[in-house]
């Protein structure tokens, strides 16, 4: 499977470095490395969920217990959190640091992940979530921090979109 | 059973424990019986208060935290009950009020009033302990035993589809967040 395990730990160290210690997944391809970092990681807490929407819950609940969490999900996942975060994270000044897998953009081969490509950004844009795409090694560590910083500032939901050019490793 | 009768029988036990309630009547009852800094109000999200009280929870094993769920909030995130048993923090205690309607918005009947059994379907998920009760003797000791118990507890309580008139009180979203989390910082085990 060719998603890239050293891209992965430099997203997953980024986020220890924030000092990120509950992290919330449903897993999808592209997640698997971070998802098995986090497992094997005794410092931080792994959720693993049923469905991404309960993952808002959970960082709300640790923010209020004082403890910094992260989500991992799909841009499909995200799509069907959007109450969540609405009337949860948005309503209650909640910062919530999304990490999500940004499915569906040029290089796309399957064909059920097209629709929510077309939709993330523009979903996104309507919610007023600031994000950036991670699509580069030599930025991640600084947008993963930056975007910490920002949603503990602001008390809002931000997001990272994990791109193919980062987490796909083509065979050549 | 009533649930304000409900709620001011375990009134004073929660005055130890972080607590966690849905929107509407639960809220306003708790409130009217009187508010605590502990006590955080989920006014929209619905489903999401359990999994808040997971969140706390798994994030502060040190504390007591209740959550006071519904029927109609706990059908719309039936999957975070199995979220919920598999990490089966023992310092959690998830009550449920079943009045099997959606009371706040007409009143109009929810699967539990066809069946479907809310104590079932978590101790199906895992969830170790799960039990329903229909009056305010078996709610108070059901209640007292989950706490005690130290394990994770769904305790369904049958109440009526009665509440108050008014839902909003003068307790602000935001004053109550953060109020909410101040108080969490400042609480040792």
């Amino acid at each position: 499977m060719p998603v890239s395990v050293a891209h992965s730990r430099l997203i997953y160290d980024a986020l220890r470095a924030c000092d990120v210690r509950l992290i919330s997944a449903l897993p999808e391809t592209w997640l698997v490395h971070l998802i098995r970092m986090a497992d094997d990681d005794p410092e931080v807490t792994l959720v693993r969920l049923a469905k991404e929407e309960e993952g808002v819950g959970i960082s709300a609940g640790a923010h209020f217990a004082g403890v910094k969490s992260a989500m991992l999900m799909q841009n499909h996942g995200f799509l069907q959190s959007v109450n969540g975060i609405v009337s949860l994270a948005q309503l209650y000044r909640i910062p919530l640091l999304m990490l999500i897998s940004y499915r569906g953009e040029f290089g796309e081969r399957d064909p059920w992940q097209t629709e929510g490509g077309g939709v993330t950004e523009a979903v996104l844009g309507a919610l007023r979530i600031p994000y950036q795409r991670l699509d580069d090694p030599a930025h991640v560590a600084q947008r993963i921090h930056k975007a910490q910083t920002l949603a503990e500032s602001a008390l809002r939901p931000v997001a990272l979109l994990l791109c193919r050019d980062l987490m796909w490793e083509e065979a050549s | 059973m009533l649930r304000i009768d409900a709620l001011r029988a375990i009134y004073e036990r929660l005055e130890r424990c972080v607590v966690v309630t849905i929107m509407g009547a639960v809220s306003a009852e708790l409130q009217s019986i009187g508010h605590r800094p502990g006590f955080f109000y989920l006014q929209h999200a619905m489903g999401l208060a359990s999994s808040m009280g997971l969140g706390i929870a798994l994030s502060r094993p040190e504390l007591r935290v209740v959550v006071l769920d519904g029927d109609g909030s706990l059908l719309m995130n039936l999957g975070g009950l199995t979220t919920l048993a598999r990490y089966r923090p023992p310092n959690l205690t998830h009550v449920v009020f079943d009045n099997e309607s959606l009371l706040s918005v007409g009143g109009f009947p929810t699967a539990t009033a066809t069946g479907s059994d809310l104590a079932a379907i978590a101790r199906a998920a895992g969830v170790p302990r799960a039990a329903t009760v229909g009056t305010i003797g078996e709610f108070v000791a059901a209640f007292g035993a989950a706490l005690a118990a130290d394990q994770l507890t769904t305790l369904v309580a049958k109440v009526e589809a009665k509440g108050p008139p008014v839902f909003l009180t003068d307790l602000s979203m935001l004053e109550n967040r953060f109020q909410f989390a101040r108080h969490l910082r400042g609480l040792k085990g």
